[in-house]
């Protein structure tokens, strides 16, 4: 399975910006170990969160035609920490993108409250032997499973809806299975 | 139209932002790589910064002709050749390659550009106040 650090998209405009909430909770394994009797989420994943929905976005805006992986954290900060039960909402805005990349600014609000500003850059993959990382059903999933596709809007405005070529080819697949 | 002053004081800042160095450590002569630490994936990110900052375009190789350098028609035993270095003067008429040139080893290409040089490649692609 993927390992998803994001919970649910509360907005997704295509082509500008992506909003996504991370819940935390005391559930999850990883936090008694950092730290014992003291969990927080640890700001590599909160990083990883903040890619996640930053990444979709990019990829969305190709019609995940792309392959698009974090390359590089130019910038983070961290104001605070955030612990169990602390719902974290991360919005992620396009700043640029051309053929070989993209740069997202991120931020993470606990609340009112500023817990994290990020610079995080993508860069687009041209190896084809990478394909099978990137498969367009795994982004379909993704994307249906974060209710992107309940929240989400085109450039025109129009309700986002899944491109053309992720439904043929996922489509094609399930034919030659 | 920005001067020659403002247009070093941006990349500064670009630099700054993209490798995380300190801005005075940004000195003209200063290069990319064995100074400031650069790896291939922060030029596409320094790039980006600058078509940015200055509103330009720099089509993918312009900067860093890195294409010249993989191709076995200028590049021989590790070492560029007379045509190469040709070409990588009409590419990149922006850059010092006089110290290059003399040893021109493939691998020590990466130490040619400088903060100077990119100065003039954007120099080039913006007008420039008096």
């Amino acid at each position: 399975m993927r390992w998803y650090w994001i919970d649910r998209f509360i907005e997704f405009e295509s082509g500008r910006y992506a909003k996504a909430i991370k819940n935390i909770s005391l559930a999850e394994d990883h936090l008694h170990d950092h730290f014992p009797n003291y969990p927080m989420i640890p700001s590599s994943l909160v990083i990883e969160g903040m890619a996640q929905t930053g990444g979709l976005l990019v990829s969305e805006y190709n019609h995940f035609a792309e392959k698009v992986v974090l390359a590089k954290v130019p910038k983070v900060t961290f104001f605070c920490e955030a612990i169990p039960g602390d719902t974290l909402t991360y919005t992620t805005t396009i700043e640029h993108i051309k053929q070989e990349g993209a740069m997202v600014s991120a931020t993470s609000y606990k609340g009112q409250k500023l817990h994290a500003e990020a610079e995080i850059f993508f860069a687009h993959l041209s190896d084809p032997r990478l394909e099978s990382l990137f498969g367009p059903e795994i982004f379909l999933r993704m994307m249906r499973l974060l209710g992107a596709f309940e929240v989400g809007h085109a450039a025109d405005g129009s309700p986002l809806v899944p491109p053309a070529r992720l439904l043929q080819a996922v489509e094609a697949e399930e034919a030659n299975d | 139209m920005p001067t020659k002053d403002e247009i070093f004081e941006k990349i500064q800042v670009a630099l700054v932002d993209a490798l995380g160095v300190d801005d005075d450590e940004v000195t003209p002569e200063a290069t990319l790589v064995g100074d400031l630490g650069a790896e291939s994936i922060d030029f596409l990110d320094i790039v980006f910064r600058l078509e940015k900052g200055f509103d330009i375009k720099i089509p993918r190789g312009e900067l860093f002709p890195e294409d010249v350098l993989t191709d076995s028609q200028y590049v021989q035993d590790g070492r560029v050749t007379e045509a190469g270095i040709e070409e990588l003067r009409k590419r990149m008429p922006f850059a010092n390659l006089a110290a290059f040139a003399e040893n021109p080893v493939v691998q020590d290409f990466g130490n040619v550009l400088t903060v100077a040089d990119m100065c003039r490649f954007v120099e080039s692609k913006v007008e420039v106040a008096g």
